[in-house]
């Protein structure tokens, strides 16, 4: 039987591993490599690494940390930031990557996701959806960090990227992110709901229960985290024997 | 000499890497002269079954596979895509003639209909079918990391192992004499993986 993934989330900022509160407030919580190994150790199913470096100067933080971690956890790795066209995707992988998440490039150029679907798999091909409610109150899909809006709606453009050869989605409600106050559960199902592929929820995990939330009442394949780990007592370890006891199925 | 065959797609750093932490001597290596002096041969992959094929064709390197794995019968693992290269077809877009050592189709996964998502991805508890070396000193429950949407049906069931459970019963290893291959990725399996990848460098078919 398939098991419920916990996929911690490591976002990166010129080498060093950074939080934020609704994509803004920006601290420094340490080393990337170091925080990776103890998930690793403590069995975190996946990991994720997001790079919000914004010059080009500083890209190579990302494919260093990426075949450090690489060398050393040999657990699936998903990596996003910036990739524009299949050459960078190629490089993210050839660094000990195993998924590319693409997000702003996929809006902006929908056939990008169809050309690295065809390159690589469409198991390889993550597309990441941020969103958030705009002035009207309606949720709708921001890109470039959630600065900019794409009047796109975040259900129809998941069923889209689905279409197009995205092999999975991860989705991240930008109000929540960094808040701890749970998953926006509503869109979380009206998303998986409508798409085939698994869908990872993230954005807003305070409580361990969340998790299993996301994956009960929102219907998620994979439950993504990060506050939680860092700024709580609450480990991998926990997070898995809480899932267990309330009847998910998690790895051994 | 371990040689990871290099067709141009998929993850090769991390089987590489893996390898290594086992203490193997291992090299990448895309051409059919490196295959002839390897002492076993990996074929890892992600990607597509007749784009890989295709490859692999280009390069002459299903011919150098063939000398060197059906005729000198050196220990070969495949891992994912390089299971599926291992049957006689593929339906990945259009038909596709893949190696042929092992009698069988590979087809897209059926289980969207029970509401299940494709691509199968995450950790699968395997169920052992027959006994193998390859899987000395792991549990016969062992999770191990699936990520595929297409998947092997054994013409031969003497040649299953292993199965994994997805809304029906997925191929997840097999093997035939000498050839090995796995659907999962021993080399993002942590610890169940890397014992695996031990019990092929010593595995003496």
């Amino acid at each position: 039987m398939l098991k419920v993934r916990l996929i911690p989330t490591i976002l990166l900022k010129d080498g060093r591993m950074i939080k934020t509160r609704q994509f803004g407030q920006y601290r420094d919580v340490g080393n990337p490599r170091t925080v990776a190994k103890v998930y690793d150790a403590q069995r975190a199913d996946e990991l994720i690494f997001l790079d919000i470096t914004a010059t080009v100067e500083n890209r190579h933080f990302l494919f260093d940390i990426i075949s450090a971690v690489a060398e050393e956890c040999f657990m699936p790795l998903t990596v996003g930031g910036g990739i524009r066209d299949v050459a960078q995707a190629r490089e993210i992988l050839s660094h000990g990557a195993d998924k590319v998440a693409i997000n702003t490039a996929a809006v902006e150029r929908p056939a990008f996701i169809s050309e690295l679907s065809k390159k690589f798999g469409n198991s390889t091909v993550v597309v990441s959806i941020d969103y958030k409610k705009n002035a009207k109150g309606k949720y709708e899909v921001f890109t470039h960090r959630g600065t900019h809006a794409t009047g796109l709606d975040p259900v129809a453009w998941a069923k889209e990227a689905e279409k197009l050869g995205a092999g999975e989605i991860l989705l991240t409600c930008v109000d929540r992110e960094g808040m701890m106050t749970g998953y926006d559960l509503e869109t979380l199902k009206q998303v998986t709901s409508a798409v085939s592929v698994p869908v990872i929820a993230s954005g807003g995990v305070g409580t361990i229960q969340d998790l299993v939330d996301g994956i009960v009442i929102g219907g998620a394949s994979a439950v993504s985290a990060a506050s939680i780990f860092h700024f709580t007592d609450q480990s991998i370890f926990k997070a898995h024997s809480h899932m267990k006891e309330k009847g998910l199925s998690v790895r051994k | 000499m371990i040689v990871i065959v290099d067709y141009g797609l998929g993850n090769l750093f991390s089987v590489q890497k893996a390898f290594e932490m086992i203490g193997a001597d291992v090299k990448i290596s895309g051409t059919a002269e490196d295959i002839h002096a390897a002492d076993r041969i990996v074929l890892p992959g992600v990607g597509a079954f007749g784009d890989g094929m295709d490859v692999l064709r280009e390069k002459g390197l299903d011919r150098a596979l063939t000398e060197e794995v059906i005729n000198k019968k050196k220990p070969f693992l495949g891992i994912c895509l390089g299971l599926q290269f291992l049957a006689e077809t593929g339906e990945e877009h259009g038909e596709h003639k893949g190696l042929g050592w092992i009698k069988g189709r590979v087809r897209k996964l059926d289980v969207e209909k029970q509401g299940l998502k494709v691509p199968h991805i995450g950790w699968n508890e395997l169920s052992m079918v027959r006994e193998s070396p390859l899987f000395a000193d792991i549990k016969s429950d062992a999770d191990f990391y699936f990520v595929h949407s297409y998947q092997l049906d054994c013409g031969d069931p003497q040649d299953l192992i292993a199965t994994a459970e997805y809304g029906e019963k997925i191929t997840a290893a097999v093997q035939r004499g000498n050839i090995f291959a796995t659907q999962f990725h021993p080399e993002k399996s942590q610890d169940n993986g890397l014992k695996l990848l031990e019990n092929f460098i010593r595995w003496n078919p």
